[in-house]
């Protein structure tokens, strides 16, 4: 007995610490990137300032001399996120309401489904799509001389953010009390009127979160908007003219740098920023989820 | 509204009602006269909410249930298909046994009926509020907090919160479901003497399984057990002189 409560014990505290040290093993690796992007990328503001770099119009990397001013790309990546979340967040709130409040169980079941089975398409495979259908089309209706367009980028990234943005939404929604469903219609109101007055504020934070989640989403992804927006750093003046992300600068050019060297110390610089944007929005993200688990008591 | 005085506000015939398989209200009739408070007891699990459930149509929430038998509410028959439910649902209104206002402010919950029926608009608003909230005697106290949310407030504002949200869709009359279950004994006095208040202006269907309650603030008192109704008459008789060996039974004690 007394030697097998020992082993128990000892059991315990390796799965204990084993347990503890993969949640650890998170955040060092966060940091670690960040440190190694830091190392890499620090080294940009030796050759270009911090404001030339971040405002700097022109991205000639290979001329000489060089110019790394990103705002062209920021811009690119901008355009991309807003037109995507134009898009995505008013179809996907939307239909997280359907789902979590109106749908049928098999409706529901098969919805949630198909949300999962979009979120499982390579990105890659999304790109092909978009630069043989979206496009070409996008480039025929605006009569373009290219369908490349932050437009036709933000389209299919729409569809990419929708899968998080309805999931994390859906289940914000799911999470609202009956109490609140019941009351509602026990003062007659109507499902509708319950969805609008009440259930729309009472998921409200957990939505935002969504949103921003989604928005993380757009702004990290690469393959596809490489694929399908042109790939011009251009600072757009419109939705429809070709540009380039940052995302897409780094995924390009990353293998014609020589390692070391000032280009490539660049774009590490680019990861820098990406890497601090999608970090504030994922605090934002996190602010309003933690502040929903709050709320619902 | 105005009703005659002789015809009752609810009347059920033969109600039987099923969760599935599980008959929950066997054959029950009662006679709910307006103006008046009526209590229904009877121990925990004997159909109580679900009968008070049925007269709002509530239980149509909860899926397979089936209902046989009818609901007269002003002399109409609501069980009916065809029953208007957010018209049923304005005249006969429900206080949950745990306070269920809304995530929003004060303010916000108060008005909440009068913006989905639009029977208010602008500056009225001010007015449905300070009225509801004066009839529930919550003005003076919230008066000048009425942006803050109500989840703040005690247990005893948000019952009387919820009830002055639910004056505001003048209905006429208020089912309340254990609303004291959740109050400490001053509260629990404070919303009885709220209620007879209400007896005014209002027809009462208080639910309770506490029969001290049941006799101090109800006229006709229904004593239910195992899905039917036992005994319904004067509160004062039911608890003096009741008809019924389980009756007497339950209300010397002798069930828990
Ligand atoms: N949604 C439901 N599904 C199935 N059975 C239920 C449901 N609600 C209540 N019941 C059953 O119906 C009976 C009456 O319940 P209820 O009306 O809540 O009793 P009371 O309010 O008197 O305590 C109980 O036996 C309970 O288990
Ligand atoms: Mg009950």
């Amino acid at each position: 007995m007394h030697q097998r409560s020992r082993f128990d014990s000892v059991r315990e505290f390796i799965v204990e610490k084993t347990v503890l040290l993969s949640g650890l093993a998170s955040i060092v690796f966060v940091l670690l990137i960040f440190v190694f992007l830091l190392k890499e990328g620090l080294r940009t503001f030796g050759i270009v300032s911090l404001e030339d770099f971040l405002l700097g119009r022109k991205w000639y990397p290979i001329s000489s001399p060089p110019k790394f001013g990103i705002l062209p790309l920021i811009g690119g990546t901008l355009a991309v996120t807003v037109g995507a979340t134009l898009l995505s967040v008013p179809f996907g709130i939307a239909s997280a309401f359907y789902i979590a409040e109106v749908a049928g169980p098999r409706m529901k079941e098969m919805l949630k489904t198909g949300i999962e089975l979009l979120a499982a398409i390579p990105s890659v495979v999304i790109g092909f799509l978009g630069m043989v259908i979206v496009a070409p089309f996008i480039g025929d209706l605006f009569d373009l001389p290219t369908g490349q367009t932050a437009l036709s980028g933000a389209v299919m990234l729409s569809l990419m953010a929708m899968p998080t943005i309805v999931s994390i939404a859906e289940d914000a929604i799911t999470a609202i009390p009956g109490k609140y469903r019941e009351a509602a219609l026990a003062l007659g109101a109507t499902r509708w009127e319950y969805i609008c007055r009440i259930a729309v504020r009472a998921a409200a934070p957990g939505i935002v979160a969504a949103v921003m989640l989604g928005i993380g989403r757009v702004i990290g992804e690469t393959m596809a908007v490489m694929m399908i927006t042109g790939n011009s750093a251009q600072i757009p003046h419109s939705l429809l003219q070709p540009v380039r992300t940052m995302t897409a600068t780094i995924a390009a050019e990353m293998g014609e740098t020589v390692p070391g060297g000032d280009h490539y110390a660049a774009l590490f610089a680019i990861g820098l920023v990406l890497f601090v944007i999608t970090f504030f929005v994922n605090l934002v993200a996190d602010v309003f989820l933690h502040k929903d688990r709050g709320t619902v008591q | 509204m105005t009703t005659s005085s002789t015809s009752p506000a609810i009347e059920t015939r033969d109600l039987n009602l099923y969760y599935g398989s599980f008959q929950a209200l066997i054959d029950v009739n009662m006679v709910i006269q307006p103006r008046r408070i009526t209590g229904l007891i009877g121990p925990s699990g004997c159909g109580k909410s679900t009968l008070l459930r049925s007269l709002n149509r509530m239980n149509d929430l909860i899926p397979n249930v089936r209902v046989y038998g009818e609901i007269r509410v002003f002399d109409h028959n609501v069980c009916d298909d065809k029953t208007d439910l957010v018209g049923l649902r304005k005249r006969v209104g429900m206080v949950f046994q745990r306070p269920n206002p809304f995530p929003l402010s004060i303010y916000e919950n108060v008005v909440f009926a009068a913006r989905v029926h639009k029977t208010a608009k602008g500056s009225d608003f001010d007015d449905v509020v300070e009225r509801c909230l004066s009839s529930v005697l919550l003005w003076e106290d919230l008066k000048d907090r009425l942006g803050k949310s109500a989840l703040e407030l005690s247990l005893e504002q948000q019952q009387r919160l919820c009830i002055a949200r639910l004056l505001a869709v003048m209905p006429d009359i208020l089912l309340m479901d254990e609303p004291c279950s959740a109050m400490d004994p001053a509260s629990t006095q404070g919303l009885e003497e709220l209620i007879a208040r209400l007896k005014e202006e209002y027809t009462i269907v208080i639910v309770t399984h506490n029969m001290q309650q049941a006799a101090r603030v109800s006229d006709d008192c229904g004593f239910m057990l195992l899905g039917e109704m036992v005994e319904f008459r004067l509160t004062d008789e039911m608890f003096k002189i009741p008809q019924d060996e389980r009756t007497r039974d339950y209300v010397t004690g002798r069930y828990g």
